[in-house]
């Protein structure tokens, strides 16, 4: 891209072929890195003195479900505060073995955003602590953010009770119901 | 005569506090290891307030979100209104007329405002200082009077539009505004005498929860936790959006990163706000409050009753939506509790593809474990309420 600002090309020189592609829409600056070695390609965007991205500031993830080739695309959030600048970083991530190195080891907040896109995506974070479900529970089966997880599914962790007719507590109370009880229908 | 003083055998303990629990408001668990009172470890639970935020923005219009971005953190909803609409404004490519740009940064302060007050008031009255609870939510109640003398709310307000906000301001609002803050600034002085030499207060915040500046950073934690490990980031100076880079304004540090600095962070954050919104409402530009563009505004009334075009345009935008063009953003504002983000992605349909919000106290949450290991029980009440984690952000 010939007017990549001088912070990207930078970036483009020292990751090379890592760096699959270089956006510049709104004004934002968007790198879309390979997933080989993504935790090393980080920790160069982390440590480097020149660019110095040393903060986190989010990660997320997108279901291009039948709109690209790669289905899932995990988002970096990074920030250099030192030089008031933000770097947005795409991962293309196939369907077939949805699985990122996780970066817990460079930011231990990832832990938290990486749990949430396990959770709610279904990618894996390879060497991650702790992958657990974090919003849903255990026991919910399937990952409601992907795009073919219907809106309306419902899956209630306690199974629900029938209802029959109006549910009258027996053993309730209720002065009004025993009130009735004693008195017939007369009130 | 001397007796030996034994060890006594202390065996771990599991304790489960929550999900409902009188001392901290919000549904959260917290899986505890102790050894007697002390937490050796901590587990948070947090998704007992998951309504699937991400999943139902995607089946409505862009302008449909507006109400759901309400109810994320509700003790600060114009502040997730404006980032927001702010978004989607990135990605359209508009610019809001400067009046509108001055209301958003006078209804972001005055959201400021109230979350502060009520994370302070709450922390401070479950630390039994409940005169202060009092006091400040005195002092929150003001401010809630104008968000609905001004939008017609008191929580849920929808007042932000996309290209706007939906009315301008009313006429007796800069009038209110230096009656309250008035009130206000005395109702905070009366709070200060309260505390500032109150040796329980101190005692149960200050060299509790402390957190250092490596460990915030790497947490990933930001606003008034970040600040009071004397880390200097906020949105508003670091990346300015609106017209915030015109006002002038301090970024309150504190040196420690414990409960007291955090506390303090947020009442000099109020300091700040007030000077902000009185700034902004002596500099307020006449004009328009909505941008000029048929695409995304709503015709007037007029136009919708008496014309064929003005109802066929009505139609579409409330109908299939706004368009915005396919692309992705990210934009962020500071929220009450630190960097509010979102992230959206389009694919040129009348519905947004994706939303992401960045929830500021899903992330603290995440790192409570640090603040709290080898502190005492009683401890996660303060360093809880200091958080101020609001279950309709965290969980969304």
């Amino acid at each position: 891209m010939p007017d990549a600002s001088a912070d990207l090309s930078n970036i483009r020189e020292r990751l090379g072929s890592k760096v699959l592609e270089i956006l510049q829409p709104q004004g934002d600056e968007v790198l879309i890195l390979e997933r080989a070695g993504l935790r090393e390609s980080f920790r160069l965007l982390k440590e480097d003195k020149q660019l110095d991205y040393d903060f986190l500031s989010d990660i997320t993830a997108v279901d291009y479900w039948r709109k690209k080739e790669t289905r899932f695309e995990v988002v970096y959030q990074i920030l250099s505060r030192g030089r008031r600048r933000r770097l947005r970083v795409r991962v293309p991530v196939p369907e077939n073995d949805p699985s990122v190195e996780s970066l817990t080891p460079l930011w231990r907040g990832a832990n938290f955003l990486e749990r949430e896109i396990w959770d709610l995506f279904g990618i894996r974070f390879i060497d991650h602590p702790d992958l657990r479900r974090i919003l849903l529970y255990e026991e919910f089966e399937g990952f409601p953010l992907r795009k073919d997880y219907p809106v309306n599914l419902v899956q209630p962790r306690v199974p629900e009770r029938a209802v029959e007719g109006t549910f009258v507590d027996e053993a309730s109370h209720n002065k009004l119901l025993r009130l009735k009880k004693t008195l017939g229908t007369k009130i | 005569m001397e007796a030996e003083t034994k060890e006594l055998p202390v065996d771990t303990m599991e304790l489960q506090m929550g999900p409902s629990h009188p001392a901290t408001h919000g549904t959260i668990k917290f899986n505890l290891k102790l050894e007697g009172e002390k937490v050796l470890n901590c587990d948070v639970e947090v998704g007992y307030l998951h309504r699937g935020f991400a999943k139902s923005c995607e089946q409505v219009t862009w302008t449909q979100v507006i109400p759901y971005t309400d109810r994320l953190n509700y003790a600060s909803s114009l502040i997730n209104n404006v980032g927001y609409a702010l978004a989607v404004e990135k990605l359209i490519g508009a610019e809001t007329p400067p009046r509108c740009q001055y209301i958003r940064v006078i209804i972001s302060e005055l959201a400021r405002i109230f979350d502060h007050l009520t994370c302070c008031g709450m922390a401070a009255s479950e630390l039994g200082a409940i005169t202060v609870g009092f006091y400040m939510i005195e002092a929150r109640e003001l401010i809630m009077q104008i968000i609905e003398n001004l939008t017609g709310a008191r929580l849920t307000v929808t007042y932000v539009r996309l290209g706007g906000v939906k009315h301008d301001l009313p006429q007796d609002f800069a009038e209110r505004v230096t009656q309250s803050f008035k009130i206000i600034r005395k109702l905070l002085d009366d709070c200060d005498r309260l505390l500032s030499r109150n040796r329980i207060f101190l005692d149960r915040m200050s060299n509790v929860g402390v957190i250092s500046q490596e460990t915030a950073l790497s947490y990933c934690l930001t606003g008034p936790i970040l600040r009071a490990t004397g880390v200097s980031y906020d949105v508003r100076k670091a990346f300015p959006y609106l017209v915030y880079d015109q006002m002038d304004f301090e970024v309150p540090l504190g040196t420690k990163g414990d409960n007291y600095d955090r506390f303090v962070c947020r009442i000099s954050e109020l300091d700040q706000s007030m000077r902000i919104v009185e700034q902004a409402l002596t500099q307020l530009p006449v004009g328009p409050v909505w941008i000029d563009d048929p695409r995304f505004v709503l015709p007037e009334k007029e136009k919708v009753y008496g014309s064929i075009e003005g109802l066929m345009h009505h139609f579409k935008i409330i109908m299939e939506g706004v368009k915005v063009p396919p692309g992705e953003t990210y934009l962020a504002v500071e929220g009450g509790n630190g960097e509010l983000g979102f992230y959206i992605v389009s694919d040129g349909a009348g519905r947004p593809y994706r939303v992401r919000v960045r929830p500021p106290c899903f992330i603290a949450m995440g790192a409570f474990h640090e603040m709290i290991r080898g502190y005492m029980v009683a401890d996660i009440v303060p360093t809880f309420g200091m958080v101020n984690m609001i279950g309709g952000e965290c969980d969304r």
